[in-house]
C-alpha cells in the first residue's frame, strides 16, 4: 500500500510534465523502437510465428512506419491489445500507433480523441451459411439461429438488419472467433456473422470450405485503419503519409523488388521521384530524411504486395481485392498525390 | 477293535485362501461387486468410462505429430482413411508451439534462465516444504526471489543486490537502534530506512556499481514473457506474497487498535467486493491514466501487484477462519504463560490456526494460479491468450481442443501437485490423535 501511495504522489507531480513532453516522433527516436498496438491474434492481420516474429496485414503498417522513422522495419515493439484495452493503451501512450483492425467511426474519432490516419482495409459484416441450408440471400434467413460475438458492433448491425427487413432471428451469443467456429461446425447455429474478412479466414480453415458460402449481403461499413492520438499532428502526418506511400507505390508500380533501384537516382516519372526522395524534399517536411518512403516500401512491399502476401487470393484466406483494389482498378484504395 | 484315536502331531499346513478372496478376483469381489446394487453401479460406471474413452481415444491417437499445418494433418488423416471433423487430433501444433506455450516469446537461446530459475525454485522451497532437508538451504530461499527475477528479466546484477542491501540495512539498524533506545523506535527506523534507500538511493547505487564493475546478463523485456512462464511467475508471486500479507491482515482485523482494524477491514472488504477482472483493468488502464505518458511501469509488474493484493484479501479471510476456530482457551493459555502478543502468535496461535486453514489456503493458491489466465484480457499473453495467437497463424487456424487439452494438462499437473502436497502437510501436522 505504501508503494501505491508513493506512486500517487509521483503521478500528481509528473502528470503535467508528462503531457508537455516532446512529440511522439522524438519519443520514438529516443526509444529506438516503435510501440505498435496490434491484435492479440487475428488471422492474416496479426499473428506471431513459432519464433515470436509478428506478421500480418496490420503488422506490415507498423513495420513500414518503423522503417520510415527509424530506418529499420524490425525495430517495433508489438503490444498485443484486446478489444477492451486498445483505446486506453493508445490514449495513455503505451503505444505510439494502433494498427489493430479498428473500425473508423465518428465517436472513436471525435469523442475518444483519436486520429484515424486512413483506411487500410474496407471491411463489412457478412453472413456465412452451410450450403445445405439452401439459402442464397440473407433476407431468407427468417427464424435462423445466428452465432454472434457479444459486445461488438456486429451485434447491433445484425439487429438493425433483421429489423429493417422485418424478419426474426435467434442469437447464439459467443465470446471468441474460435468458439464461433466450433459452434457453427457442430450445428449449434445456422448462420455465423462477423466481418467478411473474418468469415473468409474462418471458412478457409474448414475441412470442406466448398460446403459453406458467404452470402452476398454486406450489412455494415467497417473501414479499418491505423490510428494515433489527437494533438500530435506531425506524428499523425507521418503515419498517414507512410500508409499513403504504400498505396501510391502500388499505383505507380513501385514494388519491394524495384524500390532500391528506383531510389538510387531520379527516373522518368516525377511523382515516383518525389515519393522516393530523388527529387524535391518531402521527407524534410515530415521531419524525416529523403529516403523515408523508400525504406517503408522496402520492408514488405507496396500496399498490393502486402495484401497479396497476407490475405490475398494466393494465401489460404483468399480474399479478393474487391473494395480494396486500387482506385485505378475500380476499388476504393486511393491516396492523395505526393506533391 | 482297532484303536481309532488320532492325535495330530504336527500342524495342518496352511491352505491358500480361496481364489474368490484374494488376488484380482478377491479385490473385485470386495470392492466392485460386493452387492447387487454395487455391481450395477460398477457396470454403469465402466460403461460411462468406456463411452468417454471410446470417443476421445480414437481422436487423440493420431499420427500427426510431425505435421506442419492443419492442412497437412488432414492430409495424413485422409491417407489413413479417417475423414470428418473429429477424425483425429492435429498434434503438430503442440510440437511446433510447445516452447511458445511454455515460455511465450522468450528468446530461445536464453531458455536456460527460466529453466534454471524453476529448478532453483524446487531447491529453495525444499527446506520450507519438507523435513529432513538441511536448513542451510534457507539462505538460498531468502535470496531466491531476487535471483529468480534477475534470471528472468536479466540486466545488471547490482539492482537486485542493492534491493537486498535494503533488507540488510533494516536488520542491522534495527539491531543497533533497538539496543540503544527502544524496540519501537528501532522498528520504525528499520522500516523507514530501507524505504528511503529503495526510493532514492538503490537505483543510483546500482548504476554506480554497474559502471565500476559491470556485471550482468542480457536483459529481457516483459513483453517477451508469456505462456506458462507468465502464469507461474504471477501465480508464485501472488502465492508467496499473499500468505504473509494475509496473515498480517487477518491479525489486523482481529486487532484492538481501531484505526489498524478499520484499515484492514476496509482493504479486505474492498478487494473482495470487486472481481479480479476489475482489478486487472485498473492495473492495465486506470494506472496508465495516472502515470505520465511514456513512464509506463511494467504491465506484468502492475498485474502482479493487483493479483497479490487480491489473493491477500482472500487469504486474510481464510486465516481469520483458522483463528476463529481456535478455542478461546488457547489464547488464555498463552497469556497465562506470560507470553507477549507476538510470542503468543508465533508459538501458540499461528501454528494451530494455519494448520486448520491449510485446505483453505491451498484452495486459494490453486484458485489464484488458475485465475492467472484472466490476465489475457488486459493483453498479456498467458497460455490461453497464446492459443488465440497460435490460431491466428493460418497454418493452425481452426485448432481448438489440442491446444486446450495441452494447457489443461499442464494446469492439472501443477494444481494436482499443490493439492497432494497440502494433503501430505495435513497428515504430517495431524496431532489430533
Amino acid at each position: 500500500m505504501k508503494k501505491s501511495a508513493f506512486l500517487g504522489t509521483l503521478t500528481a507531480a509528473t502528470i503535467s510534465a508528462g503531457f508537455a513532453a516532446a512529440g511522439t516522433l522524438d519519443d520514438v527516436k529516443a526509444a529506438g523502437e516503435l510501440k505498435c498496438g496490434v491484435s492479440t491474434g487475428l488471422v492474416g492481420f496479426a499473428a506471431a510465428d513459432a519464433n515470436g516474429v509478428w506478421n500480418g496485414f496490420d503488422v506490415a503498417v507498423c513495420r513500414a512506419v518503423a522503417a520510415a522513422v527509424l530506418g529499420d522495419g524490425s525495430k517495433v515493439k508489438f503490444v498485443p491489445t484486446t478489444g477492451k484495452t486498445r483505446f486506453t493503451a493508445l490514449a495513455s501512450g503505451e503505444v505510439d500507433v494502433l494498427a489493430r483492425n479498428t473500425t473508423w467511426t465518428f465517436s472513436r474519432d471525435v469523442d475518444l480523441k483519436f486520429e484515424f490516419v486512413g483506411v487500410n482495409y474496407y471491411d463489412g459484416q457478412g453472413f456465412m451459411v452451410p450450403n445445405a441450408l439452401g439459402v442464397s440471400s440473407a433476407k431468407e434467413l427468417d427464424g435462423a439461429t445466428v452465432c454472434i460475438q457479444t459486445g461488438t458492433t456486429t451485434e447491433l448491425n445484425l439487429a438493425d438488419f433483421f429489423r429493417a427487413n422485418n424478419i426474426s432471428y435467434e442469437p447464439v451469443p459467443i465470446e471468441t472467433n474460435a468458439e464461433a467456429q466450433a459452434q457453427y461446425l457442430s450445428g449449434a447455429c445456422d448462420v455465423y456473422t462477423t466481418d467478411a474478412s473474418g468469415l473468409a479466414a474462418t471458412r478457409a480453415t474448414f475441412e470442406n470450405p466448398a460446403d459453406h458460402s458467404v452470402l452476398p449481403e454486406i450489412v455494415s461499413k467497417e473501414p479499418l485503419g491505423p490510428l494515433v492520438r489527437h494533438g500530435d499532428n506531425q506524428w499523425g502526418d507521418i503515419v498517414r503519409w507512410t500508409l499513403n506511400a504504400l498505396i501510391t507505390a502500388e499505383e505507380l508500380g513501385v514494388t519491394s523488388a524495384n524500390v532500391a533501384k528506383s531510389s538510387m537516382e531520379a527516373g522518368g516519372n516525377p511523382e515516383v521521384n518525389r515519393l522516393l526522395g530523388t527529387e524535391g524534399d518531402l521527407g524534410a517536411m515530415l521531419g524525416l530524411d529523403k529516403d523515408w518512403a523508400s525504406r517503408a516500401i522496402a520492408v514488405s512491399g507496396n500496399y498490393g504486395e502486402i495484401f497479396e502476401k497476407n490475405i490475398g487470393e494466393k494465401t489460404a484466406i483468399g480474399i479478393a481485392r474487391g473494395l480494396n483494389a486500387a482506385w485505378t482498378d475500380g476499388g476504393l484504395i486511393y491516396s492523395p498525390p505526393f506533391r | 477293535m482297532a484303536d481309532l484315536s488320532f492325535v495330530r502331531t504336527e500342524l495342518v499346513p496352511q491352505k491358500t485362501p480361496p481364489a474368490s478372496e484374494v488376488g484380482v478376483i478377491g479385490w473385485m469381489r470386495a470392492n466392485l461387486f460386493s452387492s447387487i446394487g454395487n455391481s450395477i453401479l460398477t457396470l454403469l460406471t465402466l460403461y460411462c468410462i468406456y463411452l468417454v474413452l471410446a470417443s476421445i481415444l480414437p481422436w487423440a491417437i493420431s499420427p500427426t505429430w510431425g505435421a506442419a499445418s492443419l492442412t497437412e494433418c488432414r492430409g495424413i488423416l485422409h491417407e489413413l482413411g479417417r475423414e470428418g471433423h473429429f477424425s483425429g487430433a492435429c498434434w503438430g501444433v503442440i510440437r511446433d508451439r510447445w516452447t511458445q506455450l511454455l515460455f511465450g516469446f522468450y528468446p530461445s537461446e536464453l531458455y536456460w534462465r527460466p529453466i534454471l530459475a524453476f529448478i532453483l525454485l524446487g531447491v529453495a522451497l525444499a527446506p520450507v516444504l519438507f523435513d529432513g532437508v538441511t536448513k542451510k538451504l534457507l539462505l538460498l530461499t531468502a535470496v531466491y526471489p531476487f535471483l529468480c527475477f534477475w534470471l528472468i528479466w536479466g540486466g545488471s546484477i547490482w539492482l537486485p543486490i542493492s534491493i537486498i542491501l535494503g533488507f540488510v540495512f533494516a536488520i542491522v539498524i534495527y539491531g543497533i537502534v533497538s539496543k540503544a533506545t527502544s524496540t519501537l523506535l528501532g522498528a520504525i527506523v528499520a522500516i523507514v530506512t530501507p524505504i528511503i534507500w529503495w526510493l532514492f538511493l538503490a537505483a543510483p547505487f546500482g548504476n554506480l556499481m554497474q559502471s565500476f564493475i559491470p556485471l550482468g546478463i542480457e536483459a529481457v523485456q516483459s513483453d517477451k514473457i508469456g505462456g506458462f512462464m507468465l502464469a507461474i511467475l504471477i501465480g508464485l508471486t501472488g502465492i508467496f506474497l499473499s500468505l504473509p500479507m494475509g496473515i498480517v491482515l487477518a491479525l489486523g482485523r482481529q486487532s484492538d487498535l481501531p484505526i489498524l482494524k478499520g484499515v484492514c477491514v476496509a482493504f479486505i472488504e474492498f478487494i473482495r467486493g470487486v472481481p479480479l477482472i476489475t482489478l486487472l483493468f485498473v492495473a492495465s488502464t486506470l494506472l496508465n491514466y495516472f502515470l505520465p505518458p511514456g513512464t509506463s511501469f511494467d504491465l506484468v509488474l502492475r498485474v502482479m501487484i493487483m493479483v497479490t493484493l487480491f489473493a491477500a484479501a482472500y487469504m486474510a479471510e481464510v486465516v481469520r477462519g483458522g483463528l476463529a476456530a481456535l478455542p478461546k482457551g488457547q489464547y488464555e493459555a498463552a497469556d497465562s504463560l506470560g507470553l507477549d502478543y507476538w510470542q503468543a502468535q508465533r508459538l501458540i496461535i499461528m501454528p494451530q490456526a494455519l494448520k486448520i486453514s491449510i485446505p483453505g489456503i491451498v484452495s486459494t493458491f490453486i484458485g489464484l494460479f488458475k485465475d492467472t489466465t484472466l490476465v489475457g484480457i488486459v493483453g498479456l499473453l498467458d497460455p490461453l491468450a497464446l492459443s488465440t495467437n497460435i490460431r491466428a497463424d493460418m497454418a493452425w487456424n481452426g485448432i481448438l481442443w489440442e491446444l486446450y487439452g495441452f494447457i489443461a494438462l499442464i494446469f492439472f499437473i501443477f494444481c494436482f501437485a499443490m493439492s497432494r502436497y497440502s494433503m501430505y502437510l495435513e497428515r504430517k501436522l495431524a496431532t489430533g490423535h
